[in-house]
């Protein structure tokens, strides 16, 4: 395996790095914790908390209200978050960040605001077999009250897009493209920019869920093109309750709002009111605040280390726990795409997801067991549900020994 | 190993949960109901063939899960041969006594004392509704519903 620091200018000293996680010092059932399902959420780094009781302990007001210091400071905290944002994933414009509660809510503030008033009967959306729900229920609730047509892009048994399949869906009626950078459930990394640029021939717009990938790869909307970009605070080392939806600023500026009710207008009266401007049309109420700051800070945090030499780490780790995996008796990756990242799936033979989960936990393992929010997947792969292990930047070896060594209980029980 | 997993998983649970008793699909069933578990995706289907003396004549299942809900299924199907609709309701009942941790001596009733091997899963909260969904289902076929979810 190459050398970490042939990669990076700083060798990545992974242990130093979980010295900063203080959830990773403690036991779970009296084991060292093995903490593999940073795909369902992360955990925070000390600069993360320290900055969400800061806001809370010397900062904290209401914000674009207070005519007084403390809510003055709050907001530019909270909109320095914006241009944080902005500028980790290339965004042109603070205009183009909105805050949302997560990529969930990203993605149904695009088909409830794009999705009913540019799209009509007869129109086309397509999404690939791997989506996570998040992007395939909005869509049908839209098929279901606009008449619009879902299409759906097969993958390959490896889990990878079959693009010639993909580009066959595509025609005049694609008005939206909605696809997952890369897949929750098997690591797949899906090559968006040519689905972007395919896309875009025939007239489509193109939504990317960015979910998974926003965490390990260097995201450039600008240069991907994409027309929306969606993802969540929490799996990027932030607090819980805040997402973002990046826009191109002119589809967001033809779009109505979202929600109603205060901070998203300009104006009120009985008769009729008018909207603020961009972003502050979708943002409707008082918004996570400390939530959102605390987001900067994870992204600060990500970027003093670098997401190059996180992606690098990451790697290691995805060929280590691969290599131990595979030469498991009875076990069997789920998603074995040569672009894949941070994620494995697995069966075994001999026993269920669940039971796995439910033995390796005794031993402080965490994972995920069951659809992962991707039935439709599951069917596709033909697997009720599966064990995932998923790695983040502090994932070291130590965290995937105790994974293969818990599967030894498994097998001493199912085997 | 800790005693709380072998608790869990004892022989007869692994036994049950690798061969299954009565799993198969009934033709000719009087009541059937199809029961979901959306957090883990399981699905089973619970057969009953009742007798015109309102017994339970032959009961059967088909589905995929873990060894707890396959066990629990395998168990359930074999001891409800021989009761009316109202003696399974009162043993579904004792079950989920037992499994909740509601009731730490339950009496499960005639003959069905060896369901108290699935108590073990009392310790392990996100699992109860593995071993009580065979039983929600098999409620819902005798109430005539054709589904159920346990959320």
């Amino acid at each position: 395996m190459a050398d970490t620091a042939m990669h990076s200018p700083v060798a990545y000293d992974v242990e130093t790095v979980r010295a900063d996680f203080p959830i990773l010092s403690r036991t779970m059932h009296g084991k060292p914790l093995a903490f593999l399902d940073s795909a369902a959420s992360a955990q925070k780094p000390r600069a993360v908390i320290d900055t969400v009781r800061d806001v809370y302990e010397r900062e904290y007001a209401n914000v674009h209200r207070g005519l007084y210091e403390i809510s003055e400071a709050v907001t530019d905290r909270y909109e320095g978050t914006r241009e944080t944002i902005r500028d980790f994933i290339g965004a042109a414009s603070t205009k183009e960040i909105v805050f949302t509660r997560n990529a969930t809510e990203s993605v149904n503030l695009v088909a409830h605001s794009f999705g009913r008033n540019f799209l009509e009967e007869g129109d086309e959306v397509v999404i690939t077999e791997l989506e996570h729900h998040a992007n395939i229920v909005p869509w049908q609730m839209l098929r279901d009250e606009k008449g619009i047509v879902l299409k759906v892009a097969p993958i390959t048994d490896d889990g990878e897009l079959i693009m010639s399949a993909f580009e066959d869906l595509l025609g005049p009626r694609t008005k939206l493209v909605a696809v997952a950078h890369m897949s929750n459930v098997m690591g797949t990394i899906l090559p968006v920019e040519d689905i972007i640029r395919r896309a875009h021939a025939v007239g489509a717009k193109v939504l990317i869920d960015g979910c998974q990938s926003v965490t390990h790869i260097p995201i450039d909307v600008h240069a991907l093109g994409c027309d929306f970009f969606v993802f969540s605070g929490h799996k990027l080392y932030g607090p819980s309750g805040i997402g973002v939806l990046y826009g191109r600023e002119e589809l967001l500026d033809a779009m109505p709002p979202f929600m109603g009710g205060g901070d998203m207008i300009s104006s009120v009266t009985f008769e009729k009111s008018t909207w603020a401007r961009l972003p502050h049309k979708f943002e409707a109420g008082t918004p996570a605040i400390a939530q959102a700051i605390g987001l900067g800070a994870a992204i600060d945090y990500v970027n003093a280390l670098g997401l190059g030499a996180i992606g690098q780490h990451e790697a290691d780790m995805l060929n280590y726990a691969t290599q131990q995996l595979s030469s498991f008796d009875g076990l069997r990756i789920v998603g074995t795409a040569p672009n894949k990242a941070s994620v494995v799936s697995f069966v075994l033979d001999y026993a269920h997801p669940h039971d796995i989960a439910t033995i390796i936990d005794r031993a402080g393992v965490a994972v995920r067991a069951g659809h992962h929010c991707a039935q439709p997947l599951m069917h596709r792969m033909d697997v009720p549900a599966t064990v995932r292990a998923s790695i983040g930047l502090y994932t070291n070896k130590a965290d995937i020994d105790a994974l293969v060594s818990a599967l030894g209980d498994v097998q001493e029980f199912f085997g | 190993m800790s005693d709380d997993l072998r608790e869990l998983y004892q022989e007869v649970i692994l036994d049950h949960g690798k061969h299954p008793r009565n799993f198969h699909a009934c033709e000719d069933a009087t009541n059937e109901a199809r029961g979901n578990n959306p957090l883990c995706g399981d699905q089973l289907v619970i057969y009953l063939k009742m007798g015109e003396d309102g017994k339970v004549a032959d009961a059967s299942f088909v589905g995929k899960g873990c060894a707890i809900s396959m066990a629990s299924a395998s168990m359930m199907t074999d001891l409800l041969k021989g009761r009316t609709g109202k003696e399974a309701q009162t043993m579904f009942e004792a079950f989920h006594k037992m499994c909740t941790g509601e009731e730490e001596d339950v009496d499960l009733g005639e003959g069905a004392e060896k369901l108290r091997v699935l108590s073990g899963v009392r310790e392990f909260p996100t699992r109860v509704k593995c071993a009580t969904l065979p039983w929600h289902t098999m409620v819902a076929a005798l109430e005539g519903q054709d589904e159920i979810s346990t959320e």
